[in-house]
């Protein structure tokens, strides 16, 4: 689904964000990106949706090599990934269906299927009832889980996450994250980058931690040298 | 294709003042091809006219042999240009001079007219440039005293239209790129309010030409719009001349729609230049 092989990325301004990582997710995986502020987490997901392209190494998703991707191909392999962020992005000015029909608007679904998609996603999120509200009157979560169903449009075998609940109390937390999980349980693999070391631990699902640009544990490999990386890495 | 024509509106009511200066400004730069147009369509009528009367007359020297005059005669009618040569004697010179102006009336000697030679062109060689060409090659025999032609005011009716259009199409280019960037401004105005809306369309996987397309759209309704307006002008500024000066020709409908498409072109064009440039940005 996802594969990284030796990927290096520079940034013209600030210099090296990942140095030569390696690291693949499978289909229908669930997998926690954690690592401490600046590690390279938003930077790993931004390549996996090609909105970067490496500095050197290669970056596999769904198949596709994303460098040297003829632009037109992009938006195809954007389709197949949906995403998430720890902002919401939604459009203050357009309500929770609208939000969600926007995505599939622009995709170019086929119009009149559209309202009967849009009330069964936000349904599958738990807002059948808040259809008609705006992002401004619905809480922190709500919001995500508008965001999440705007995700799940074109029915996605990918599904990335980063922070998605940084901006979320505790119970809006534990809702959005079952939520994934749900997802994830219906077959589309996960990959999320969050702080919330609670949320890791309290789960079996596998670990990618970075730090510095480098990866340096992966509970997949079960390297238990790098797990000691883990637990002395502030957050 | 709805969904476009939503986000077209909804440009238009952010920002009207430069959604107006880009339809303003299509509609100038129209408007001056429009007004050297009609200028170059009626001397170019005028000219026509002339031209069907552009004749080159070769007077003779007194004395010339009959036979050298029929040789060339036979020489000039064989030159591709021209269309007839006539011979007109003294006393078919003053035949028509007593015809035409008065102080000939009590003229009955032709003695003191000199023969001449009549020489038609053929369509298309009426121009100044070949009658002065042909003029100097009829003045080459030797007993051709002196060669006349409508020279002057032929010249300068081509130099008026040449200069319209040189001007009007100076003019209209000049406008037409200030129309071309006023466009890209309004584009870059749109894309930073909408900078969000794009970036969440290209991340659910609207492609670029979806993207585009509302741009695209705008930049060539309003160029149509311009278009119109162009024409309202131009058609209005013809009235006022055949009503008050002379009378004038207007363009056919096909030209005028020719010049309305042609503003929803330059819309087109200021919308395409620029929009990928500030897509990139977002
Ligand atoms: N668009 C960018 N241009 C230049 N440098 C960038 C850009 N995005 C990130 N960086 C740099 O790359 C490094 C990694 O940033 P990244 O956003 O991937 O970290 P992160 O792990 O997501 O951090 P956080 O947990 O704070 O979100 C940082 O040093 C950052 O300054
Ligand atoms: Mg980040």
């Amino acid at each position: 689904m996802i594969r990284f092989s030796h990927v290096v990325k520079e940034y013209p301004r600030t210099g090296l964000a990942l140095n030569d990582v390696t690291f693949r997710v499978n289909k229908g995986e669930f997998a926690f990106l954690t690592g401490p502020s600046g590690a390279g987490k938003s930077t790993i997901l931004r390549l996996v949706i090609v909105e970067e392209t490496p500095t050197a190494g290669e970056v596999r998703v769904s198949g596709s090599l994303t460098s040297g991707l003829p632009r037109a191909e992009i938006p195809r392999l954007r389709r197949r990934i949906g995403v998430v962020f720890q902002d919401f992005r939604l459009l203050e000015d357009r309500t929770a269906e609208e939000n969600v029909a926007f995505a599939l608007e622009v995709t170019g679904a086929p119009r009149e299927g559209i309202p009967a998609r849009v009330s069964r996603l936000l349904t599958q999120v738990g807002l059948a009832s808040k259809g008609t509200s705006y992002p401004k009157e619905l809480s922190g979560g709500e919001q995500q889980r508008v965001a999440i169903a705007r995700a799940l449009v074109n029915d996605p075998v990918l599904l990335v996450a980063d922070e998605p609940t940084g901006n979320l109390d505790d119970r809006a937390t534990r809702g959005v994250f079952q939520l994934l999980r749900d997802i994830n349980a219906a077959g589309t693999a996960v990959l999320m980058a969050t702080h919330n070391l609670d949320l890791v631990k309290r789960n079996t699902y596998r670990v990618i931690e970075v730090n510095r640009g480098q990866l340096v544990f992966d509970s997949a490999e079960g390297d238990g040298g790098a797990a000691t990386v883990t637990s002395s890495t502030p957050t | 294709m709805r969904l476009t024509l939503r986000e077209v509106m909804l440009g238009m009511r952010r920002s009207p003042l430069l959604s107006t200066l880009s339809v303003v400004t299509i509609a100038f730069s129209l408007f001056a091809f429009g007004l050297f147009g009609l200028l170059v369509l009626n001397v170019d009528r005028a000219l026509r006219g002339v031209e069907e009367h552009v004749e080159i007359v070769a007077f003779l020297a007194d004395g010339t042999l009959p036979e050298s005059i029929s040789a060339a005669m036979g020489d000039i009618s064989a030159f591709p240009e021209v269309a007839r040569v006539d011979q007109v004697s003294p006393e078919q010179a003053l035949a028509r001079a007593r015809a035409e102006l008065p102080e000939f009336q009590d003229v009955f000697d032709a003695s003191f007219l000199p023969p001449s030679l009549e020489i038609r062109l053929k369509e298309g060689h009426r121009d100044p440039g070949t009658v002065k060409d042909v003029t100097q090659r009829i003045q080459t025999y030797p007993f051709v005293d002196d060669v006349r032609y409508g020279e002057d005011w032929v010249k300068k009716l081509y130099d008026i239209r040449n200069i319209a259009g040189a001007a009007g199409i100076a003019l209209g280019l000049l406008f037409a790129a200030v129309a071309v960037i006023i466009i890209g401004t309004t584009i870059r105005m749109t894309v930073l309010a909408r900078s969000r809306e794009i970036s969440i369309m290209r991340l659910v996987g609207a492609t670029d030409g979806f993207v585009r397309l509302p741009f695209l759209i705008d930049g060539f309704l309003k160029g149509l719009v311009g278009g119109l307006l162009a024409l309202l002008l131009t058609w209005g500024a013809n009235w006022l001349i055949s009503h008050n000066l002379i009378q004038t020709f207007f363009f056919d409908p096909g030209i005028a729609f020719l010049g309305v498409l042609g503003g929803g072109i330059i819309g087109l064009l200021g919308s395409a230049l620029s929009v990928g440039r500030h897509l990139r940005r977002v």
